[in-house]
């Protein structure tokens, strides 16, 4: 008799997904409900949402869940977790949300350091409206507004988000991980289970940054967009722990 | 509690505290700045939640969080920082999240005047949505409507807006708490609020912004249930001797103080009438119906240029009466002398 290795998540609903062939958030998504159900917190948890290709997550999710305006994702879960601060609330955004229009929200929740955790995916595309340059955009990299290449003279280089945020003494655990190979999955995987402890042990603000595949954006297979995440991406945005707690 | 002499600021903070308003998150501006300050003072001994924003938008966001989580909440702000809460605002209709927002009017931009004024009337309700719009006229007034717009935000799941303007947030003036509208009984339970699916014995509660089909069927329900509703139940106005005046104003707020002393210097010289509309939504076109079919202007002072409650007026008017607007002045803003000066003139106008 054959036993099933993995199954769907009991956080996730039974609405299919509708990302793209290759597209990370899949991955992450079953990450992170894979961990809310080992920690067994389904029951106490809200989601929230943000506008992009991440902001379809509370359509898939079977925990309490509300969307959010672009970019103000941190200022909703922080008006949730202070009404319910016996709730887990965690916010999922892309890099335009988080790193663009959302710098002030992101940036003055971790101040706070308030009691939540974010799951911040980084794929340097907007990938919903069409592959338009984000904040995280390579220099070099072609996007349909930066179609001769990022330039840094014109448009500065790439945010960097954990490093951003080490300098703020309310994140209480920030990691950057990707989801280009088996052994970065289960890396992710750890990260982003320490994050959700992170809150649960109300130490402050959590954040995770995973380096994510946009091969429709990108012009690429999805092997080839994983290729890139690991020859061009990790390059510009090491991996590891950059804040962590007792 | 006895009569006390308080800022409209002030009380309408201390009007929330005993609504039971649980959280308020805001964001300094002037001219409404005593009000987070007396959150930040009074709020946290007495068991609730002061918290400052990094800007109106994310105030305004947190209110949407903390009310999508079941609580009695509020922010205030002024023009400026209206115009940057109207997107939540706008979200918050479409997902039947209740709140109160006060909105203490002024004229200028950043760094501009911030003279009272009466320049959000357009704001509170533009667009695909409508929200009670409550206009206090003196300080009394601005702490009982605070006070009962929580109940009404509860009961019909839709935001309450509070319009006051810069005159009535800095007034000081005389307030009996003893004296705020009865509390309604039986609201609906919170039983959408997000506290997890345990909560509900495992059934998980998506707040969503509609999408397709979804999203005409919720805009057909505010249209056809909600709207009508608000419309029959809420409308609130003050008429004052409109059955026999010769000339109508129709003002709100602090305009509408001004038109009686207008009324009291041109005492004796003709009758003036006055529809003071307490709901800028719903408006009180009804109220317009009782004016003397005789009368011969309806005169509109608003502490602006070009006028805005002015459409509703003339929408109420239905070309019966002319209706012209006053306003600020090359030097400065509306005053009681401007109105009589306008009344002057158009009663001249009108009998030539």
């Amino acid at each position: 008799m054959s036993t099933p290795l993995n199954h769907r998540p009991h956080s996730l609903n039974d609405s299919p997904f509708t990302f793209c062939p290759g597209c990370s958030h899949g991955i992450i998504v079953q990450l992170v409900t894979s961990v809310i159900d080992e920690m067994g917190i389904g029951g106490d948890t809200v989601c929230v949402g943000c506008v992009g290709c991440g902001g379809y997550l509370p359509w898939f999710m079977n925990t309490d869940t509300i969307c959010s305006l672009h970019g103000r994702a941190p200022a909703n879960a922080t008006g949730i977790k202070r009404i319910q601060p016996d709730k887990v609330v965690f916010t999922y955004q892309g890099d335009g949300d988080l790193a663009s229009i959302g710098t002030a929200e992101i940036v003055h929740a971790a101040h706070r350091g308030e009691k939540i955790t974010t799951i911040f995916v980084n794929n340097t595309t907007y990938g919903m409206t069409g592959g338009q340059m984000a904040p995280t955009t390579l220099v070099g990299q072609k996007t349909t507004t930066s179609p001769y290449g990022r330039d840094a003279a014109h448009c500065g280089k790439p945010i960097r988000v954990c490093e951003m945020l080490s300098a703020i003494d309310g994140a209480a655990f920030l990691e950057r991980v990707a989801v280009d190979s088996p052994a970065n999955v289960r890396k992710a995987k750890k990260a982003i289970r320490r994050a959700f402890e992170c809150q649960l042990q109300g130490k402050g603000f959590a954040l995770v940054e995973v380096l994510a595949a946009c091969p429709t954006n990108w012009g690429m297979t999805p092997v080839e967009a994983v290729g890139r995440i690991r020859s061009e991406m990790i390059p510009y945005y090491p991996l590891g722990n950059f804040r962590d707690f007792e | 509690m006895a009569k006390v002499l308080m800022k409209g600021n002030e009380a309408m903070a201390e009007a929330a505290i005993q609504a039971g308003c649980q959280a308020f998150f805001g964001y300094p501006i002037t001219p409404q700045s005593e009000i987070p300050e007396y959150f930040s003072r009074e709020l946290p001994p007495r068991g609730g939640l002061f918290l400052q924003a990094e800007s109106e938008m994310a105030a305004m966001n947190m209110v949407m969080g903390a009310s999508a989580a079941g609580g009695r909440v509020m922010t205030s702000t002024s023009g400026p920082g209206f115009c940057l809460k109207l997107e939540a605002l706008a979200a918050m209709t479409l997902t039947r999240l209740p709140a109160v927002i006060v909105v203490v009017m002024r004229s200028g931009p950043a760094f501009g005047t911030m003279k009272a004024a009466q320049e959000d009337y357009r704001m509170c309700g533009n667009g695909g949505y409508r929200v009670v719009t409550m206009a206090p006229s003196d300080v009394q007034e601005a702490a009982a409507m605070v006070y009962e717009a929580f109940d009404i935000a509860d009961q019909y799941r839709n935001p309450v807006v509070i319009l006051a303007d810069g005159m009535i947030g800095q007034m000081m003036g005389s307030v009996d708490f003893d004296r705020m509208p009865p509390r309604r009984e039986n609201l609906p339970a919170k039983d959408w609020a997000l506290r997890g699916s345990d909560s509900r014995g495992g059934k998980a509660q998506a707040i969503l912004f509609p999408v397709g089909t979804a999203h005409y069927i919720e805009k057909n329900i505010a249209e056809t249930e909600l709207y009508p509703a608000l419309i029959a139940n809420e409308t609130r106005v003050e008429s004052i001797g409109v059955e026999d005046a010769d000339i109508v104003l129709a003002a709100y707020g602090t305009a509408s103080r001004m038109c009686r002393a207008a009324m009291e210097t041109l005492k004796g010289e003709l009758k003036l009438g006055l529809i003071r509309p307490k709901t800028l939504w719903p408006f009180p076109y009804e109220a317009f119906e009782a004016v003397n079919p005789k009368c011969k202007a309806i005169i509109c002072p608003e502490i602006n240029i070009m006028g805005q409650m002015i459409d509703d007026v003339k929408i109420a008017a239905a070309g019966r009466w002319p209706v012209s607007h006053v306003g600020d002045s090359r030097t400065d803003f509306l005053t009681p002398d401007a109105i009589v000066e306008k009344v002057r003139q158009v009663w001249k106008e009108v009998n030539a």
